[in-house]
């Protein structure tokens, strides 16, 4: 992952000389480089990405703050990372009282810098203007004790999206885990791979989903006593909330848009329908009326109103829209008679505008595709390897998405604007992501 | 238990054979002597020789019929073990199916068929069907395909007259494969509906 994610960062080497202005100057005549400056790896434009530096931090637990940030604003894909060193840290840091070397940042072409001192109970955080020559912004951040646990990973996280919404206005994702599948248990990941666990479930537990406030997955369980189970994680203990029912398979457990309710597919003898139960318990409403056929996969739109769905009704399984009562059913891809396509697996993007789904395009190849809610044509996202199940981030930008493309299944996430991809999980055979919603805290 | 009476059977046969065989090999019976005139002290001595000879013929023969009506009920138990077995591993034969098709071929067909009779002569036997899909396709649809797998096994022993309060069904997706590997060969056996026998299953009688 580091590896990847490094081709797309500008390392550079600066000899101590070159702290002083003099030195910045004297390299001024040139144009991108800098004399006693080495500059490593493939070099990217910067586009409309924006150049930051994240200084050395000064503290407690300093060189892991600075990687973990560094790592989120590269994989926030809104930023190039400009990776400064010296063999005096402090150099690059201003002095007590004093102010930033500006000038050298803007010859690196950093539009920002990010000074971070750790304390205490957490970080103070000064963003620096490098083309103004002030302080943007500055914050304290409070983080628990334990260093480098989860918790505190997540409040270091947390730092990286408000410098990101700092920047561009808008929070980032870092803060955010991915839940999946591996080995007959449901996992739990950082939203940079880092600090994966697996979280207690029955036995065969399956297809995790994030309640909106992040407090809880909904899962079932497959075999002899398929149920739709509700897990309180900061508990670890998972309730049953339907089954399990005789020759029944509960299947694709979401929560609805306000987390009080909970859609899934139930295959009987006779097809799979949707149904919708309050997450409290209560009697199942059914939402589709297959008659026979198979009718899986619900996902909400944000404001809770339409359900997208998989329906074999055509024969092939296809995606269908509804209202959240199950009226005004109408299928969303258009059925294709000359291929055998068919499509699966669709998650509605945050922001409502697109659904993404797995499109089956040679016999067993799947791609990811997205498509306007209001229809149109699809766009092809993926084409290395078979990629399926895809998720999306809570900016509606990202998606987690199952790949074979470096030999066997793993998690990686895809920046639908830049096409950038990234390896997120290292075990093979990890599978059926959910990407959470923003997570505030514990 | 089962097991452990027919080994008892199955050696008692043994000693007894083991007996037998010693009973011919001692002393060979002798050669009737050569017929004598019925009178005096060796007509006497002749008569108690030949109904020595005829009490151990006698005792042979029973020994014998003793060790052939042991064998017969090993063989008897052996047969019945078998058959018990054959029965079995018909209930338990596994159906497949082609590539996301959850309809029965006419092979399968006559696998469920040879399951009827046996379902009919054990009407406390009670079975779960567990379908199973290969790799290909979403995880979650072929959750939903193992369960119809598994559906449209159990629909042809219902719609053949087996109650349908006898037969359960699961699915277990893609996440129990026979095989492993990324190929056809592999798919093809993945592709399938198993049956367990749930209760009722230890002394399975012939249709």
């Amino acid at each position: 992952m580091m590896h990847l994610a490094n081709r797309s960062l500008r390392t550079m080497t600066l000899g101590a000389a070159l702290c002083s202005l003099s030195a910045v100057k004297a390299a001024s005549a040139q144009d991108t480089t800098f004399r006693g400056v080495m500059i490593s790896g493939a070099y990217d434009p910067l586009r409309d990405k924006i150049g930051i530096t994240v200084l050395p931090v000064a503290g407690a637990y300093s060189d892991s703050i600075r990687t973990i940030i560094s790592r989120d604003l590269d994989f926030s894909d809104r930023f190039t990372v400009i990776a400064v060193d010296s063999a005096d840290p402090n150099a690059l840091r201003p002095a007590a009282g004093g102010t930033l070397n500006y000038p050298l940042f803007a010859r690196l072409n950093a539009t920002a810098v990010v000074q971070i001192t750790s304390g205490g109970t957490g970080l103070h955080v000064v963003l620096h203007d490098v083309g103004h020559s002030k302080i943007q912004n500055a914050g304290d951040f409070s983080l628990p004790a334990a260093g480098l646990g989860r918790d505190w990973r997540l409040g270091v996280h947390r730092v990286s999206d408000e410098i990101e919404r700092w920047m561009t206005g808008q929070r980032g994702i870092a803060a955010t885990r991915v839940a999946f599948m591996r080995g007959q248990a449901i996992r739990i990941v950082d939203s940079d791979g880092a600090a994966e666990i697996t979280v207690p479930t029955e036995p065969d537990g399956g297809s995790p989903a994030w309640s909106p406030n992040g407090s809880t997955l909904t899962y079932t369980t497959f075999g002899v006593s398929s149920r739709v189970l509700v897990l309180d994680l900061a508990t670890g203990r998972s309730r049953s909330l339907i089954g399990p029912t005789r020759n029944t398979t509960y299947l694709t457990p979401v929560f609805g848009a306000n987390g009080t309710s909970i859609v899934y597919a139930r295959e009987g003898e006779n097809g799979s329908d949707i149904f919708s139960i309050p997450v409290a318990g209560g009697t199942p409403q059914q939402l589709t009326a297959g008659r026979g056929t198979s009718n899986t996969n619900p996902t909400l739109s944000p404001d809770g109103r339409q359900i997208a769905f998989v329906s074999g009704r055509l024969g092939r399984p296809e995606l269908y829209i509804m209202d959240s009562d199950g009226s005004n059913v109408r299928v969303l891809t258009d059925y294709d008679f000359s291929e055998k396509n068919y499509r699966s697996d669709p998650d509605w993007s945050p922001d409502g505008r697109l659904v993404a789904y797995q499109e089956r395009i040679n016999n067993d190849r799947f791609q990811i595709r997205t498509i306007r809610v209001s229809g149109g044509t699809p766009k092809l996202l993926t084409s290395e390897g078979i990629n399926e199940q895809p998720s999306w981030a809570p900016d509606g930008r990202h998606l987690v998405f199952t790949s074979t493309r470096s030999g066997v299944r793993q998690l990686w996430v895809l920046d639908t604007e830049s096409n950038r991809v990234r390896q997120l999980t290292k075990s093979a055979g990890s599978k059926l992501a959910s990407w959470s919603t923003r997570l505030s805290g514990q | 238990m089962m097991r452990t009476s027919r080994i008892a059977v199955m050696t008692i046969a043994a000693l007894s054979v083991a007996t037998l065989d010693a009973c011919h090999k001692t002393p060979p019976p002798q050669p009737a002597p050569a017929a004598a005139p019925a009178r005096g002290p060796d007509a006497d001595s002749a008569r108690r020789a030949e109904e020595a000879r005829l009490a151990r013929e006698a005792a042979d023969r029973a020994a014998r019929a003793r060790a052939d009506s042991i064998a017969r009920a090993d063989a008897a138990a052996r047969d019945a073990a078998s058959a018990a077995a054959t029965l079995r591993s018909t209930l338990t034969a596994t159906v497949h199916f082609a590539y996301d098709q959850s309809d029965l071929r006419p092979d399968d067909k006559a696998t469920l068929d040879a399951k009827i009779p046996i379902l009919q002569a054990n009407a406390g036997v009670t079975i779960r069907i567990s379908g199973h899909t290969d790799e290909r396709g979403s995880d979650e649809y072929n959750l939903a395909l193992g369960q119809r797998r598994a559906a449209a096994a159990k629909a042809y022993l219902v719609q053949h007259g087996i109650a349908d309060a006898r037969i359960e069904t699961i699915s277990y997706g893609e996440e129990r494969p026979v095989a492993q590997g990324s190929d056809e060969a592999a798919y093809s056996q993945n592709r399938r509906a198993e049956f367990e026998i749930t209760a009722g299953g230890n002394a399975l009688k012939k249709p």
